[in-house]
């Protein structure tokens, strides 16, 4: 497996329908960008040598394999990973600088919010913590849909109303980047949808998203796509150029095409 | 470090634990339990009671806080709050004073219940003023707290925290002249006595018993109890690390 770029030949400039063009300055520098990022867990080598650029107001997906690294990217850009070599620059700064912790929000994909606390004084916390004001906690619990539950304690939520306050204690901040490891995971079809058209919003607004996941209709509500597997990135598309790229419409189709094709040796082309 | 950050995670530790009535109880009434089966143990002999009784109220909060943080605090490592808190603008600083000022706030709440039992109830007699024997409870509480917060790093799970009790805080009640008076232990005992710092709490609320005023050991005691509190949460700030592998 050689480390060069991603298969698809079709060029990578071609961002269809960005919301946002309009409101970001043509060239801006990118949000987020990693160079040879090389991370080792537990003495093995985890990511591996991970290159790749993401535009400001962009939603971009990061896609792969259960184990491929996802969250350890996802560690690393908010700055709470060691990084063995390699950089990774957040809005112009390296990562985990005092001054992105403002700017920067993370949910993280296991909720982290204090179960033992309502729904309200979680938001509240973390209101006080980003100093912006226990308005802006009540108005992120409603944008999940949680008034109703806001003063009843975490521990007392369904899954994915759990998930949600997690997501609620990251919005409320405003951040500039927001990295969501799996935010949809246990939603329903409405509530995800709902919830793409809020990332879609943010997008449009200036913000940067980074969202994992599996689930391949959301992979096509995404601007880029990143895929990552075993550590290493085996695509930096548009989903577009990706389906162009493997000849198929279906993204989850295309996604095992790209994967079998990257894990078989040279000779073994897939046709 | 924000003193505005500071105070919200007081005001959210304090918040949680008013969720947990239970634990609530069992912090405000065990102390005074154990000291009512102390006097009673010492049923033959009150004048123990006045000896033993007098430090324990000083090694209770000491005890309790200790592993009230050190389970808090991993609580926070293993739910993934930790290292999402070290992602936003707090300062590490924040987060341990946050602690500090909750459990402090707790432990003033304990050791005047105690205190209440042992003068009123129990009728323990002290040379010095009762509020003086509650602010080196206290003192006692924080540097529990510091401890217990500097030791939750080194445990990965709930099982090895709380063997930190026996393995911190037991020698350090043994030691610190609650059974037996420090200068008839072995040598070597003695002089590593001097330097573990519930010794100089156990101290403390000896002169208080003894003396009317505040005397310049009972400062001095109080200063070094401080101190070693305050070394403590600095080592935990220092241990409590933004990256992990
Ligand atoms: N704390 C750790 N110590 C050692 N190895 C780890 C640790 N955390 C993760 N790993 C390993 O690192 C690799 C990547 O893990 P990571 O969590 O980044 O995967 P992921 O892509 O997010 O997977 P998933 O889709 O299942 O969430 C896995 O092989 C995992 O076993
Ligand atoms: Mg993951």
């Amino acid at each position: 497996m050689s480390g060069v770029s991603a298969p698809g030949t079709v060029p990578a400039g071609s961002l269809p329908g960005s919301d946002s063009a309009s409101t970001q300055p043509a060239a801006a520098s990118a949000a987020l960008s990693a160079d040879h990022l090389t991370v080792d867990r537990g003495g093995r080598p985890v990511l591996r040598g991970v290159t790749f650029e993401v535009p400001r107001g962009t939603v971009t997906g990061l896609l792969g394999p259960s184990g491929g690294g996802k969250t350890t990217l996802m560690r690393a850009i908010v700055g709470v990973q060691v990084v063995k070599s390699g950089s990774v620059t957040v809005l112009g700064l390296p990562a985990g600088s005092a001054e992105l912790r403002r700017r920067v929000g993370y949910v993280t994909q296991a909720p982290s919010v204090y179960a033992d606390l309502t729904v309200r004084d979680n938001a509240r916390y973390f209101a006080a913590i980003y100093g912006v004001g226990r308005a802006a906690a009540d108005a992120a619990i409603a944008a999940v849909g949680l008034a109703e539950q806001a003063g009843q304690l975490v521990a007392s939520l369904s899954g994915g109303q759990r998930t949600r306050v997690s997501l609620a204690c990251a919005l409320l901040s405003s951040p500039q980047l927001l990295v969501l490891d799996e935010p949809t995971v246990g939603l329903d079809p409405v509530l995800r949808e709902e919830l793409w058209g809020q990332f879609h919003e943010l997008a449009a607004n200036g913000t940067t998203l980074l969202v994992s996941s599996h689930v391949m209709d959301e992979a096509g509500r995404c601007d880029r796509l990143l895929l990552l597997r075993e550590g290493e990135l085996i695509a930096d598309e548009t989903p577009a150029a990706i389906r162009a790229a493997t000849g198929t419409l279906d993204l989850e189709q295309a996604f095992l095409r790209i994967i079998r094709e990257r894990a078989t040796p040279p000779e073994g082309k897939v046709a | 470090m924000s003193p505005r950050i500071t105070l919200a995670t007081a005001g959210r530790v304090l918040t949680q634990l008013r969720h947990d009535p239970r634990t609530i109880a069992l912090l405000l009434v065990v102390p005074s339990l154990l000291m009512v089966i102390l006097k009673y143990v010492f049923d033959g002999n009150p004048l123990v009671f006045d000896r033993i009784g007098l430090p324990l109220l000083g090694v209770f909060p000491f005890i309790t806080m200790f592993l009230v943080t050190s389970v808090a605090m991993l609580r926070e490592r293993t739910s993934g709050t930790l290292e999402r808190l070290l992602t936003t603008p707090m300062a590490k600083l924040d987060l341990l004073l946050g602690y500090g000022i909750a459990f402090a706030l707790a432990a003033a709440a304990q050791a005047a219940v105690a205190c209440a039992t042992a003068y009123w109830v129990l009728g323990l007699h002290t040379a010095g003023s009762a509020a003086l024997v509650v602010a080196v409870a206290v003192a006692d509480a924080v540097l529990g707290m510091a401890l217990g917060l500097f030791v939750s790093a080194f445990a990965r799970t709930e099982f090895q925290a709380v063997q930190f009790m026996p393995a911190i805080v037991l020698p350090q009640v043994l030691l610190c002249g609650l059974f037996i008076a420090r200068d008839q232990m072995a040598g070597w005992l003695d002089g590593l006595s001097d330097a573990l710092p519930l010794t100089y709490a156990v101290q403390a609320l000896g002169e208080v018993g003894v003396h009317a005023d505040v005397t310049s050991t009972l400062s001095r005691d109080l200063a070094i109890l401080v101190g070693a509190a305050v070394a403590a949460l600095v080592l935990a700030a220092a241990t409590l690390r933004r990256r992990s592998g």
